[in-house]
């Protein structure tokens, strides 16, 4: 029911046909005379002033970008990758900033009282001893964590990064419905609606003195950065890794705030101190962002079951030698039996009167009613509830809230997945343009070499090995199915003999794309995965791709002519995602390992390849056979312009210094790679890694075509895996 | 009755561990009026890297390890003299149970000895309705707390077998009352749960039992291992009452206690993480004798 004033007035605003805000209550947009507010009106002019064409077009646009961007990406339990629509309204939510501020004040006001009530509930208890707080409903509480009562934090703070949900009230006053105080999700859901949103209303945005966000961001590294003491500035961030429901914004912030990404494995505990697992060894870890439940951060003191924790953090926070953030057993504040009692608690401290008059401290248990906003979804502007989540931050300067946040629009009842929206809060005057990136004033910092976590390289090195074998089994396949449209499928001993090679991998001949070859493309993704902060995105969207482009084909190929297209195509996008990694990726330890990882493979793949193909028993045609996998057709061609002779494509493939896929080549490339890892000399002494490098580097080097044997080859292979060994046992573990 | 005690735990590992973190809780306390320590010293071998001895939240003696090198076993030793005081003859006066909840909120109080901690679900006790039920079936009408604890407890020896076979470490509270069947940790944990269940504020002490008992008094069930019982606070005036539902009795002067928390998941006396592929087998051998007396180690045991 449209209330009577509301009805005419929206004719005074053509742009907004169709938005109806429900009667009686506060809309953000239009006021009770149905007239937009002055703080829209510049908007809803520039949205009139666009077709519907051009909005959905715009609007798609953005989607792209969110999909691109892969914050919102979740991988769905075993089944594979897997993604989903982030329902995102393009349409903002503007708040002046003079509401704004008084928004941020507020809020900071309580986040400064949350303070005062954690350091007492870990600390002297006065407030339950005095009766201000049941003891009941805090002893009850998991988020209460008892290890941590009386452990002073290094930082000083129990709170660094705040979040709160707030609505507004029909009286248009604010009021704060839960507080995020453990470890509050969704910074990175707010960056990323505001880059998308901004792609969607380019002039709009610029025109409109929106507040950026970068400021509040980089305020919030840099005081991160100064709780450090022991490791030149490094900030660490735990996550639960890839099965975690936000890992794809952890990785996304960690990325944009310079900070490295953990999962517990990469931190040890040792003496009372936070350690990094690197591949040059130990290294000082002074501050965690932690981003998962407190609960889970320690399997020996706290959650006994959690399998993603670090044993032993509770240990460092008590030796003061690590500042967590936000300090574990925060969550406690978020108990809504304590929300009700906080006003008295601010009183009984001198608190603010005024905010307890405006109804702030009084975290509402029961939903609604809430002020409506607009929400552009599936093509129509409609009118929705709407709640905001805010951010806070601590700061050189106090508390500082980030000038924006995402609204949530809808999503009321279990089905309806809601919309989230970017919040504008604007300004009558222009805004100074604010970016991450250092300004001139910044002392330089050059970044600490030495610091890949052991974990990551290992993942680097294993995608480095999955890519390369998959790159193999394509061509293997393409192979067999380029000779089975020849053959017309007749059975012949060179199809049998590739077949049974085939099997070993273990790649099935009878599916035309192999479950084993989607295997190792799926390894490969989660490798990437797991190493998301390090990898070029590009990288890991055509990596993604390709594992969806391989599943939708293993669905319809057909065995013949058809799976070689396809192999042929699959083949093309693998180079794809080596130009992307090559060209882009920083020369630096983590792609020494990548590399390396490759090599190795390649390396181990053509031996095993030139085993069975080259052996003197071997059916005719399985020279060409070698050559064609070991891609060294062409050059073969264009150097002996003869007929297949068994020394000289051992010669090529083997031997050839100018070949960059021979056998030789690549275990100078590996000696050279592993030459540069963290500890290959010392005082002049090589590792055993670089020992086993030249060993097997030099044994093959003595050889001749004619003395390579499948006896040599076979020891080659041994030699290979045993390097890879060694690579791990030094490095990864 | 003056004690000695000795424990020790062998734990082995099928895949030799490489680095490990253990928190031990072996070392009784002196309690005020209940026991007094004399000498209590805990060995390890292979000596770990580090080692860190402090008290918990809940005041009990936590020794933090940390193990460097790979290893494929593990000894904890405990050697204790304790003078243990003797217990509560019989229950004391106690409120009604319905009057608890009245006293308890009257608590402004989180120390580690008020009743708050022990009343809502804690990590291996989740709220179930099957214990309610059971609890209110053994609830005596207008029943004090103290008698609510002691029928508790009766029913629960009367209706749990003890199987030594029943149960691993890990198993659900409830799990194991379905069954009806378990050792001492089972008893204890069902026991608490029910007595929560009434509204009675009720925790988990690990500690030993004399292995070998007084002339004309039968063995006790659980004294080859380290046992358990149940702690429940019974109002402001009777305070705690300590009832060991295992054998259906108080616990008296032979019982000691190590370790008082919640539940289990508080008391571990090895809580430990270590990276290992393999699984690891565990062997507890236990004595507590009184101080001139022969030593009255018999039949070594496994865990309970």
């Amino acid at each position: 029911m449209l209330h009577p004033t509301k009805r005419r007035a929206l004719e005074r605003e053509p742009g907004l046909a169709g938005y109806r805000p429900p009667a009686g209550g506060f809309d953000e947009l239009l006021d009770e005379e149905g007239r937009a507010r002055p703080v829209w009106r510049h908007f809803v002019e520039g949205f009139a002033g666009l077709s519907e064409a051009e909005l959905k077009r715009r609007t798609a646009r953005g989607e792209q970008y969110l999909h691109d961007a892969g914050v919102f990406f979740r991988r769905q339990g075993a089944e594979g990758p897997g993604g989903r629509t982030w329902p995102f309204s393009p349409v903002p939510l503007i708040l002046h900033e003079r509401e704004w501020r008084r928004l941020a004040g507020g809020l900071a006001r309580r986040a400064r009282l949350l303070e005062a009530v954690m350091a007492d509930l870990y600390g002297e208890g006065r407030l339950v001893a005095e009766g201000l707080l049941p003891a009941g409903p805090v002893a009850a509480s998991p988020a209460w964590l008892r290890p941590l009562v009386g452990v002073k934090p290094a930082s000083g703070h129990h709170l660094h990064f705040v979040a709160f949900d707030v609505c507004r009230r029909p009286d248009g006053g604010w009021r704060v419905l839960r507080d995020r105080t453990d470890s509050p999700a969704g910074a990175g859901t707010a960056l990323e609606t505001r880059l998308a949103t901004q792609r969607v209303f380019q002039e709009l945005f610029q025109e409109s003195h929106v507040h950026r966000l970068a400021g509040f961001f980089r305020a919030f590294r840099d005081a991160m950065g100064a709780l450090d003491r022991v490791g030149g500035g490094r900030v660490g961030m735990l996550t639960a890794g890839p099965g975690g429901a936000n890992y794809f914004e952890h990785a996304y912030l960690a990325r944009y705030l310079g900070f490295m990404l953990f999962e517990g494995e990469d931190i040890a505990i040792e003496n009372g101190a936070a350690t990094i697992r690197t591949v040059a060894g130990p290294r000082p870890l002074g501050v965690l962002w932690r981003r998962l439940r407190a609960g889970r951060a320690d399997p020996l003191e706290l959650d006994e079951t959690s399998a993603v924790g670090v044993p032993g953090l509770v240990d460092a926070l008590r030796e003061g030698a690590l500042s967590a953030v936000n300090a574990l057993g925060s969550g406690v504040l978020e108990d809504p039996a304590l929300a009700p009692h906080l006003p008295r608690v601010a009183e009984a401290g001198g608190g603010p009167a005024a905010g307890s008059a405006e109804g702030w401290w009084a975290a509402a248990p029961e939903p609604g009613p809430f002020s409506t906003a607009p929400a552009w979804t599936g093509g129509a502007l409609r009118s929705e509830p709407v709640t905001l989540r805010l951010f806070l931050a601590r700061t050189a300067e106090g508390w500082q809230a980030m000038p924006g946040g995402y609204a949530r629009l809808g999503g009321v009842s279990a089905e309806d997945p809601g919309a989230v929206a970017d919040i504008w809060a604007v300004s009558d005057e222009p805004v100074p343009i604010d970016t991450m990136t250092a300004r001139p004033s910044d002392t330089y910092r050059r970044p600490l070499p030495g610091t890949l976590p052991s974990r990551a390289a290992d993942n680097l090195f294993w995608l480095g090995r999955y890519v390369e074998r998959a790159e193999a089994a394509i061509r293997l396949l393409r192979a067999l199915h380029l000779r089975m449209a020849e053959t017309g499928a007749r059975d012949n001993p060179l199809l049998a003999s590739l077949r049974d090679y085939l099997r070993d991998l273990p790649l099935d001949p009878g599916e035309t794309v192999p479950q084993g070859l989607l295997r190792t493309l799926d390894s490969a993704l989660v490798c990437a995965s797991r190493v998301h902060d390090r990898f070029s995105i590009d990288g890991w969207t055509a990596l993604r791709n390709l594992n969806e482009a391989a599943e939708e084909m293993a669905r319809t190929a057909r065995a013949g002519d058809d799976t070689a297209h396809i192999m042929t195509s699959l083949l093309h996008r693998l180079a794809g995602l080596s130009g992307l990694v090559h060209e882009n990726m920083y020369r630096f330890t983590g792609w020494r390992f990548l590399i390396l990882g490759r090599e190795l493979e390649r390396a181990s793949g053509t031996a095993s390849a030139l085993a069975h193909f080259a052996d003197p028993a071997a059916p005719e045609g399985a020279l060409d056979l070698a050559m064609e996998i070991g891609d060294c057709t062409m050059t073969y061609q264009r150097r002996y312009s003869l007929g297949t002779h068994r020394n000289m494509v051992v010669d090529l493939m083997v031997f050839d210094a100018m070949n960059p896929r021979s056998i030789l080549f690549l275990l100078e490339r590996m000696r050279s790679l592993i030459a540069l890892l963290p500890g290959a000399e010392v005082h002049g002494v090589m590792s055993p890694l670089a020992r086993a490098a030249l060993r097997a580097h030099a044994a093959i080097a003595v050889e001749t075509p004619e003395t390579v044997d499948g006896a040599a080859l076979a020891a080659l292979g041994e030699q290979l895996d045993g390097l890879s060994d060694l690579v791990s046992g030094a490095y990864l573990t | 009755m003056l004690y000695d005690i000795a424990l020790s735990i062998r734990q082995h590992y099928d895949a030799p561990a490489a680095a490990s973190r253990q928190t031990l809780r072996l070392l009784p306390p002196t309690l005020s009026g209940a026991q007094h320590v004399v000498a209590a010293a805990v060995d390890i071998s292979p000596g770990p890297a580090d080692r860190r001895d402090r008290r918990d939240f809940f005041g009990n003696m936590a020794t933090d390890l940390a193990f460097g090198g790979a290893h494929e076993e593990v000894v904890y030793s405990l050697a204790a003299r304790v003078r243990r005081e003797a217990g509560r003859a019989s229950l004391p006066e106690s409120a009604p149970v319905t009057a608890l909840a009245e006293e308890i909120a009257t608590i402004r109080s989180l120390a580690p000895d008020a009743p708050h901690h022990f009343l809502a679900a804690s990590p291996r006790l989740p709220e179930e309705p099957a214990f309610v039920e059971y609890a209110r079936a053994a609830l005596p009408a207008g029943a004090g707390a103290a008698e609510a604890v002691e029928a508790v407890g009766l029913a629960l020896n009367r209706d749990m077998a003890f199987d030594a076979k029943a149960t691993e470490v890990d198993t659900p509270a409830l799990e194991a009352f379905r069954r009806r069947r378990g050792v001492c940790q089972d008893f204890t944990h069902a026991m608490i749960a029910c007595l929560r269940a009434l509204g009675i504020p009720a925790g988990y002490v690990s500690g030993f039992l004399r292995t070998v008992p007084p002339p004309g008094r039968p063995r006790l069930q659980g004294a080859d291992a380290m046992h358990a019982w149940v702690r429940a606070w019974c109002g402001q005036s009777a305070g705690w009452v300590e009832y060991d539902p295992t054998n259906a009795c108080l616990a008296g002067d032979g019982h000691v206690a190590v370790a008082r928390g919640r539940d289990y998941s508080d008391v571990a006396p090895v809580r430990g993480v270590l990276r290992s592929a393999g699984s690891q087998t565990s062997r507890h051998e236990v004595t507590m004798t009184p101080v001139g007396e022969r030593d009255g180690m018999d039949e070594p045991g496994r865990r309970r």
